[in-house]
């Protein structure tokens, strides 16, 4: 069955030499979309990528990534709408490239879709009131 | 057969007055007219939940031993500048005042993470607040400096005023220019890439008694979740500018000046807000309850967005070298639908206020009044209207060449 996801990958330094990415392709069958990568000499490397492939091979690919050292975990855990601090403005609505934030009609509410969310990190300081949190 | 303000006031204290939110009204003047809508609804109720910039608290912290004269002298509240040009112990903060050490937009566009409106919102939610003040001493007041923390129970005096509320229509922000513009209207995608606007339309408490018959100085209103007076036209108010067939103003025009007990709200209602390149501001949570006298009263607040006109502004260039150009017009149906047409391209529209906290203080103020525990007041002098050729005017003396001298 193929399965697609979203996940923040935290590689130490020593870790950041290595072609990572290339192997899941190579190695594992899997397609990768990097969504962000911030990678420096001598610092902790992060990427958001988006996998997909059989659930196998992704299965194999993220405990080959563990093996490394890498530290691997699912998008969801790193954005966050905060709900008590939300007034449903829609000012981030104004903001989002993918639609991950929208408004919901007829209520007018903003809904947040972590599936269609890139992590661009723009609705963050556009949020008035500071409900969008990253958390990477 | 028009009724009076007293007949609906009897009616709300007995539990019998029939009241309706702006949005309910909608439908009912459609299906039933607005004749028969005037007979069987007593209220209707409106609500706005948005930024509003002229915004502020006059506080009044009771004296210290020894005394000390604020006025004339400089006070922080939480490191955030307020004004304390009156008296010993009065001071004023707004919400657009940033703490000295802010870097605005030296780094742009700036955070502006905590400023005035943020002060308000920590006040009203009950946290203690810093004052630091330092001034000269006088036989009276010998005290020079004070340093200490209040909450909002402990003090005397603790008003909202607003001199600028309750906007009657605003402008629909959009930016032609080639890079991001970053305004009180949310930061605007370059080359028409996206609009905002900031109205609560059909909801909007101006937009549905459009002449002022009702509203006017003495109206007593929900304001920040407690309760609130309308004390002056609001700075800014101009009421002389194109109306509509239906007489709505297709432009910003008026505004209230409202005045209420900080005690009596909540941070739910009054919330610190910063927007990206711009500064702070306060989200403030108002709403006037229309009495329904006649039928032109049911038909104006019948009003639906798909009969409100906004005007297309363009933030990149034209408002802020104050051209007077309007791009063109649009409603707030088609606003509200996701999307709207301006020269030919399609437009992505997004609020800046909250419509949902809009219908909720509609609901709340709904419930107040059918529970008999808030009842209606007349105007005591009335908001100058069209008619008074009222239109807000540019700074005096604005010199071309940038040189005051010789302007």
């Amino acid at each position: 069955m193929r399965v697609s996801h979203r996940m923040v990958l935290h590689f130490p330094p020593v870790v950041t030499g290595h072609p990572i990415t290339y192997r899941l392709a190579r190695d594992y069958n899997l397609v990768f979309n990097i969504l962000r990568a911030s990678i420096g000499p001598e610092e902790e490397g992060l990427m958001v990528l988006e996998i997909s492939g059989e659930e196998d091979d992704y299965r194999r690919g993220t405990e080959y990534l563990i093996a490394q050292g890498i530290r691997v975990q699912p998008l969801i855990q790193d954005i966050r709408k905060n709900d008590d601090r939300c007034i449903d403005c829609g000012a981030c609505v104004g903001i989002c490239p993918t639609k991950a934030l929208a408004l919901e009609r007829p209520s007018m509410k903003v809904v947040f879709d972590i599936d269609q969310c890139v992590a661009c990190g723009e609705c963050v300081p556009c949020c008035p009131v500071r409900a969008m949190e990253l958390l990477f | 057969m028009a009724k009076t303000l007293e007949e609906i006031n009897e009616k709300i204290r007995s539990g019998r007055a029939v009241v309706v939110t702006a949005e309910e009204m909608v439908d009912i003047v459609a299906e039933n007219g607005a004749k028969q809508a005037a007979q069987r609804i007593d209220v209707v109720t409106t609500g706005t939940f948005g930024a509003m910039c002229s915004s502020g608290v006059m506080l009044n912290l009771g004296h210290s031993k020894p005394r000390i004269k604020f006025g004339g002298g400089e006070v922080r509240l939480n490191r955030v500048p307020a004004y304390a040009g009156l008296a010993a112990a009065d001071l004023y903060l707004g919400a657009t005042a940033l703490p000295d050490d802010d870097p605005r937009n030296a780094v742009f566009p700036g955070e502006f993470a905590y400023g005035g409106g943020h002060v308000i919102e920590d006040l009203v939610a009950g946290r203690r607040v810093l004052v630091e003040a330092t001034t000269y001493g006088t036989d009276c007041y010998p005290r020079p400096d004070l340093t200490t923390w209040f909450a909002l129970d402990e003090i005397n005096e603790a008003y909202l005023f607003n001199p600028r509320n309750g906007y009657q229509n605003y402008n629909v922000a959009v930016n032609r220019s080639e890079r991001t513009v970053y305004t009180y209207m949310g930061s605007l995608k370059p080359q028409l890439g996206s609009a905002t606007y900031s109205s609560a339309g059909q909801l909007s408490p101006l937009l549905n008694d459009p002449h002022y018959r009702t509203i006017g100085l003495g109206t007593r209103l929900f304001l920040g979740g407690g309760i609130g007076y309308i004390v002056w036209h609001g700075t800014q108010h101009s009421p002389a500018v194109e109306r509509n067939k239906s007489g709505i103003p297709m432009s910003g025009a008026g505004t209230l000046a409202v005045l209420g007990d900080l005690k009596q709200m909540s941070s739910r209602w009054l919330r610190g807000a910063s927007f990206r390149g711009y500064g702070t501001t306060l989200i403030v949570g108002l709403g006037v309850p229309i009495p329904v006298l006649d039928e032109e009263m049911a038909a104006q607040t019948g009003v639906s967005d798909a009969d409100i006109q906004a005007p297309v502004v363009d933030y990149g260039h034209s408002y802020p070298e104050r051209e007077p150009e309007i791009i063109c017009h649009v409603t707030y149906a088609q606003l509200k639908s996701g999307s709207i047409e301006v020269e030919g391209r399609t437009v992505p529209s997004a609020p800046l206020s909250s419509l949902p906290r809009a219908r909720e203080i509609a609901e709340l103020l709904k419930a107040w009044i059918a529970e008999g525990k808030f009842q209606l007041t007349s105007p005591i002098a009335a908001l100058p209207g069209a008619e008074s050729g009222l239109v807000t005017k540019p700074m005096p003396h604005d010199p071309p060449s940038g040189n005051p001298s010789t302007g």
